[in-house]
Parts: structure tokens; sequence; C-alpha cells
């Protein structure tokens, strides 16, 4: 009975009262429409399918990477080498369909397991030898890219199979291969992140690992397990990239790192762990393709591009430190 | 007689979070000279309204005087500014720095001119201040490397030297031992006599009437009433604080003790910590570990519990020796363990109160890897219910609840695993009357039940209230086991310390 009452009065308060807390809980939706509203008005080429299919696509391979840096981040970490991976899961997966009578499949599965395999030396480098994720992981940025050019003799792949390029040209429904994949990834990570106990385990770790260890969870496999998930989307990422340009790049995916850790920010997501949202991720992966986008099309100069998305990413956490 | 307005006037003041309310409507008068103290249950309101004194959040409604004039001690720095200090209830020193930076933080002693912090001057400074006040704390030793008495008594020294005209308490004393809790009332008759006035939380009666003057008590947010302490006596407090009548604080014990034997713990020694410790606890006993603070009480619990390895003994469960090298295989043999430091080992925080529940028990409300929420939901209701932990819904933030009902969540959420051997690290901590004699209850029910339970704890009362058998700790070694018939606190007391009179 009791609390039934209290249960009924958490609603109608949150439902008449909050809307300073609805404002700064769902603040960078509004952000991302304002956005979309401002460009709309001051380009005519912004809203026009053309170019959202271009936008798109290029959110996509950034949103990918994000989804993977949220895990990571929850659970306090960071996760530098993603870019890396992303060029040689791209490269590898380019030299398994090179030509047209090659197995899709297997250079598909090569490029991701290359990035799951880098993904699980990160974890075990941070969970089994204690190295913090920030040394591990921009150690594991420059062995990656040094294995790329190693791998590729410092030279692009090209030539590849007209079926793989399909993935980041072709579609289903109107929409491009590249969305649905986004999409597929979000659901399934959404999924684990807030249905599974793997999920509560990430955020355990993430908000206080010695609590978590002395309620019985395995820290370490929890650990081991968002780098994995992490590497394996960067190789994601970079299947993704490579099919788009049509060929393998070893110097392809160089900062990206900073996108994604940009986007998961913007999402919401505290640097802490332990706090944070997946859909935050991926509208922050929007409006950081907005931006892009939306500066190109009114011809902004690509210097003071940086300097605006430096400023919205500061803005961003500034606001975001009201919420909490 | 002329009227000397108050030291410190709250007026009116109401603080909603979110649209939720935690206070409305209360006053508060405190006199210049004197000791306030703020009593209620948890959740009342009590560190929600001081915290508005001292600047951390901003009343929603109410108006401020002090002496007389309206002052707004929107921040920390605006409250210490007009002269108001707080202790918290939650500690939140910072770890790397070394006790007199920590002490100095942000008003360091600099060199003329130059402009860079006179290090010398703050060592010298802090050391004379610990010697004014007969502590024995080296200055230049990191925080973390204090125990938890120690880094209250370093809040407490800090929060005195700003020579503040208001000084706030909240449950200073949750975590000191007695030596120390004098030290801290010889502090505070001296605070008194130079005109100050000290606001005191604290769930310990026997602190209240022995220093209080005056006693304000809140219920549910809301003011009830401000006595004279002389005019008071615990029965009228009591009933002011819960609403009702409380009668036995610790129930009677129902003779629950089994032949069969539950946990032996036969000569563990972690180098370090302590050395040969052997005891058993049979099935439905209620084991009390006491000692002083630093005994080792802990560190055996930890050990037990796979947190500290240990070097030789054996630990055997009804009479199987176990291996244990972490929690989680602890947790497995049906042993859990409610940590002392709640922040530290219990809670995470930014979670809400459902999630720390369930934490330790995720796979009874899941099936393979996923999550059942419905029922995970229930589970969790039932325990709010069970506990009555104050809490407006299950998916609140457990970093947004009051201290006491904090450390009822870490309760629960080893309860829920069904242990057989139950640790309790000093599990009253900041837990209000009422819910204490709830939990005694709960505990007496348990061993009914068949559970077992080890209780660590520095309160006598507790101690000798609630144990079936105590053993004695000192710096490590078993000084002694004492039946509860027989126990009484001299006796304690005297094991306790036997080791130090010797040297
Ligand atoms: N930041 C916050 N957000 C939401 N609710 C809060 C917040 N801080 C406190 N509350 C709520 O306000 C109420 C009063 O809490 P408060 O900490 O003042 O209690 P207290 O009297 O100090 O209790 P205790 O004796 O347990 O320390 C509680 O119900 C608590 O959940
Ligand atoms: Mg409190």
């Amino acid at each position: 009975m009791n609390s039934q009452l209290s249960t009924n009065t958490y609603k109608e308060t949150k439902g008449k009262a909050n809307v300073k807390h609805m404002l700064s809980e769902y603040g960078i939706l509004l952000a991302l429409l304002g956005m979309v509203v401002v460009l709309t008005i001051l380009s005519p080429n912004f809203l026009t399918s053309a170019n959202m299919l271009n936008l798109f696509k290029q959110v996509s391979i950034n949103a990918v990477l994000a989804i993977g840096m949220t895990f990571v981040i929850l659970t306090k970490g960071i996760d530098l080498s993603v870019g890396s991976i992303l060029a040689f899961s791209g490269i590898i997966t380019a030299s398994f369909v090179v030509g047209n009578d090659t197995n899709l499949f297997l250079g598909i599965i090569a490029g991701l397991g290359a990035g799951l395999l880098l993904g699980a030396v990160n974890g075990i480098i941070v969970a089994k030898w204690k190295v913090t994720p920030f040394i591990a992981t921009l150690g594991m940025m420059a062995i990656a890219r040094g294995l790329t050019y190693i791998y590729s003799e410092g030279q692009p792949i090209s030539g590849l199979s007209d079926a793989f390029l399909i993935i980041g040209t072709g579609g289903f429904i109107g929409i491009p291969f590249a969305v649905w994949i986004v999409l597929i990834t979000f659901a399934i990570c959404s999924i684990l992140l807030y249905r599974t106990k793997f999920g509560r385990y990430v955020y355990a770790v993430g908000g206080n690992e010695n609590a978590a260890r002395t309620s019985g969870l395995n820290v370490d496999r929890t650990l081991m397990s968002v780098y994995c998930i992490s590497g394996l989307l960067a190789g994601l990422a970079g299947v993704l990239l490579t099919s788009r340009i049509s060929s393998g790049l070893p110097q392809s995916g160089v900062s990206y790192e900073l996108d994604a850790i940009a986007a998961v920010v913007i999402g919401g997501t505290s640097l802490m762990g332990g706090r944070g949202r997946l859909w935050g991720t991926l509208v922050g992966a929007l409006i950081i393709g907005v931006l892009n986008n939306g500066l190109d099309l009114l011809a902004v100069s690509s210097y003071w591009q940086q300097v605006i998305k430096g400023a919205i990413i500061i803005i961003a956490v500034l606001v975001d430190r009201k919420r909490t | 007689m002329t009227v000397q307005p108050f030291l410190i006037e709250m007026k009116g003041i109401s603080k909603f979070f979110n649209g939720i309310k935690a206070i409305s409507n209360v006053n508060l008068n405190i006199r210049k000279g004197t000791v306030h103290a703020l009593m209620g249950e948890n959740g009342a309101g009590k560190s929600t309204t001081m915290k508005i004194l001292s600047g951390i959040y901003k009343p929603t409604e109410g108006t401020i005087l002090m002496e007389g004039k309206e002052v707004f001690p929107h921040t920390p720095k605006a409250a210490l500014d007009y002269g108001i200090a707080m202790i918290h209830q939650e500690l939140s020193p910072i770890f790397e720095m070394t006790v007199a930076e920590n002490i100095f933080l942000g008003r360091e002693p600099l060199y003329p001119k130059v402009h860079l912090v006179n290090y010398p001057k703050m060592y010298k400074d802090t050391k004379k201040m610990f010697e004014n006040l007969d502590l024995s704390i080296n200055p230049k030793k990191k925080m973390k490397e204090l125990s938890v008495s120690e880094i209250q008594m370093v809040e407490i020294v800090k929060a005195v030297s700003y020579d503040s005209k208001v000084i706030i308490m909240d449950e200073p004393t949750s975590s000191l031992a007695d030596k120390e809790v004098e030290q801290l009332f010889s502090i505070i008759n001296r605070l008194k006599k130079d005109g100050k006035g000290i606001i005191y939380i604290s769930h310990k009666m026997d602190e209240i009437f022995r220093i209080a003057d005056d006693i304000t008590v809140f219920r549910d947010g809301e003011y009830i009433s401000t006595n004279l302490a002389k005019d008071l006596d615990q029965e009228t407090l009591i009933k002011q604080m819960v609403g009702r009548e409380l009668t036995d604080v610790f129930p009677e014990r129902s003779p629950s003790i089994k032949e069969e034997m539950a946990l032996s713990v036969e000569g563990i020694s972690a180098p370090g910590y302590f050395e040969n410790v052997s005891f058993q606890v049979k099935k439905g006993e209620i084991l009390g570990l006491t000692g002083l603070m630093g005994a080792g009480r802990t560190e055996v619990a930890k050990a037990i519990f796979g947190m500290i390895p240990i070097e030789s003994g054996s630990i055997k469960l009804k009479g199987e020796p176990i291996k244990i090298k972490e929690p989680k295989d602890a947790i497995k043999h049906g042993i859990a363990f409610v940590t002392e430091d709640r922040k530290e080992e219990g809670l995470v925080l930014p979670m809400s109160v459902k999630q720390n529940i369930t934490l330790t028990s995720l796979k009874d409300v899941s099936s393979g890897p996923m999550m059942k929420r419905k029922n995970e939901n229930e589970v969790a209701d039932d325990m709010i219910k069970r506990l009555k932990i104050k809490t407006y819904h299950r998916n609140q933030l457990v970093e947004t609840l009051s201290g006491g009902n904090q450390q009822k969540i870490v309760l629960a959420k080893w309860l829920l695993t069904n242990p057989q051997i139950l640790i309790l690290d000093e599990p009253t901590r900041g837990i209000d009357i009422g819910a204490k004699t709830e939990i005694y209850k709960l505990m007496d029910h348990l061993t009914q039940e068949g559970y077992s339970i080890i209780m660590i704890s520095s309160e006598m009362p507790e101690v000798l209230g609630m144990s079936d058998r105590i053993i004695v700790l000192s710096e490590g070694k078993v000084m002694g086991t004492l039946s509860s018939i027989d126990a009484t606190q001299e006796k304690i007391l005297s094991l306790a310390t036997a080791n130090k009179m010797e040297v």
C-alpha cells in the first residue's frame, strides 16, 4: 500500500513539475532538432534526400565506433585504438576481396575477427595486467597502425569485388545498408546493455569497481568483454569504410577515435564511468554528422569547422553537468 | 535581560529535488554557545537542511538569518565566509593529498611576494592544531593511509580550524572509537565556551543527552518540535522522532542455536593484519566480534570473504574445508558480507535502488543472460518494504538517498542472496533507532531460520544486546571469548586493551 502510494506520487510529480528535468534529460535531442531546423532554413540543399543519404552514410562509421566506445567509457575506460583497428580490419578485409571471384563472406569475417582479436588484446592488457586503459589503447593505437602498414606494405589495396562494394553503396527499401547496419548494431547493443546481466555488470564496474568485485561480479571478464565489443565494432566500421571508398587504405581512420569519444560524451555518457545511455551516443554521432555536413553546405572553412566542433563538445559537457 | 538575536534562524525552508519534496517548511533556531541536536529518522531531512545552511543546496523556499540579518549562503565558499562550516556525513577527502594539504585546501599559507605555498608553515600549523587537541596524526601522511576514524578526526579539525561561528556536525561519531568521541566532546565544549553554535546530528541517544542543550526533531521532512534537552527524556524524544511508542530496542533473543557447526575458522593468519585467529559459529548463532578500532576485526571478515589473502590456516564450512580466493567464491558458499564502508565497497552510487539491491543476486532475476524485469522489480519492491527503505521509487539513484537508507540498501542486497552465514560489519552505523530495532529483530528472526551471523560492532550495547557469544580481538589476536551471560562492558574492554597494557 505504502510503496504503491509513493510510486504514484513519483509519477504525478514527474508528469507535472519536471519540465526542467526533462529538458536536461532530452536536451541533446532538442539540440539536434534545432540544428536541423536552422540548417534547413539556411541551406535549401540540406533537407534533400540526396544529402540525407550522404549524411547518414557519413555518420554510420562514427556511429558504429561510438556505440562500441560507449561500453568502454561506461566502465570508466577509453579506447584510443579504434581508428587504427578500423584501418587494420579494413586492409585485412580488402586483401581478401580483391577481384570478383573471391569469398566475400570470408573477407568480412576476417576483418571482424581482426578487430575482435586486437580488442581482446586491449582487454587482456587492461583487465589482467592492470594497465590503465588510456595507456593500453594508446599503445594499441600505434601497434595496430604499424601492423596495418606492414600488412599492406604501405600501399592501398584496390580492385575490390563488385559484390563487396554493395555493402557501402547499396541499400534495402531505399535505406542504405550502412544505415541498416547501424540500426541493427544499435538494437543488439541496446538489448545487451539494458536487458542482460552483462549490461548491468558494465554499469556496476564503471560505477564502483570495488563494490562490483565485493558483490561477486566478474570484473575482469566484464572489462575484457567491453574491449572486445569495441574492437569488434571497430572491425565492422573498417569493413564498412573499405566498401564505401572501394579500397583498403592503410592511412584511413586517423583520429576517428576522437569523433567517437566526442559522440559518446555529447550523448551524455560520463567519462567518470557508470553513467550514460546508448541512444545519447547515437544522437551525439548525428549531431557531429549534421554539424560536419551543414558547415560544408554553408561553405564554412574547414578551419572554422574544427573550432566550432570543439566548442560544441565543451558546451555539451557543460550542459550535461547540470543533468546530475 | 536583553533579547539577543539567534545566531542562526532558518525560517520556512523547503527543498524539492526534481519536483519531489525532501523537506518542507522547516524551522531551526540556534542559540550562541550551545549545542543544538537535530534528530529524526533516516531520510527525515536533517542532512538536506544542513546542506542548505552550508551552501551545498539552494533552498526552494525560505530565509536564513544570521544574528538577525538575512544571509544567502549559496555556495560552500559563501557559507564559510559567513562563518558556517560543516563536517559532512559522507566524507570526501582528497585521498592523494596529505593531511595538512587537505586541511588547508583553498587557503594554503603562501610565502609573501612570490605567492608559492609555504609548506613548512602548513605542516607546522597542522601539527600545532593536532597537538592542541591531543591528536597523534602525522600531517605529512597521505589521506589514503589513514583509518576511517582518523579521516573523520581530520575533517573535524579542518571544520573547527575555519574559526567559524557555526559548526555543523553531521554524524561525526559514526566511525569514531570511544576515546576519539571523548576528544570530540572536549573540542565541542571548548567551542561552546567560545560562544560558537554547534549543530549536532547523531543517531546515538546517549551522546545527545550528554552534550545537547537544545533538541529539534524532524519527521518526514517536516519540523516537529524544539525543546531544551533537560526537558526531554529518551522515550519522549523517540516518540517525537518515530511518531509512535517504541518499546525494547533489543528483541528478546529466542534460543535458536543448533549443535551443528556452520563455519569454523582455524588458525588463519594474514601478515600485517592478524595472526592465528580461530573461532567457530554454530548454526543459528550470533557471534559478536569486537575490539578497539584497528584490532583487525574487519580484516578477519575480509579474509573470510576472500578480499584479503590468508597465508596459513583454514576455513571450514559445515566441517568441509573450503577455498575462498575472491568474494565470488564466498558468495557461492552462502557467505554474505555487509561491508563497513558503504561508499567504497557497498554501493554503486550512480545506480538505482533496485539495481543495487539485485546486484549480488542477478542470477535469480534473470533467465540465461537476459534480465527478468518484472521479477526484478518485484524482488526490489519487496526488500524496500521489508526493510522500510525510504525511497520514492525503486528507480531512485542511491546517491540521492539519505545515509541511513543507503546502509539499508547494502543490507538488502546481501539478505537477498539468502546466505547461510551473514557477516555484518557495523551493521547499524548511521541507522535511526526505529530501523535499528527492525534490524535486530531481523537478525533474531534469521537465526531462527538457521542462519548464522557474525557481527562486528564497536557499539557496546549492540554487542552485548545481540550476541550469543563474543570474541574480543586486540592487535590482530584473539584475546578471549565470552558467553552472553558472562559478558559485561568491563570484561570486554579489559580484554580489548590487554595487549596495550603490557607495552
Ligand atoms: N540529491 C537528492 N536528490 C533527490 N532526493 C534527495 C537528494 N538528497 C536527499 N534526498 C532525499 O531527501 C530526503 C531527506 O534526506 P536527508 O539526507 O536529508 O536525510 P537525513 O535526515 O540526513 O537521514 P539520515 O539519518 O539517514 O542521514 C530523503 O528522502 C532523500 O532521499
Ligand atoms: Mg543524513
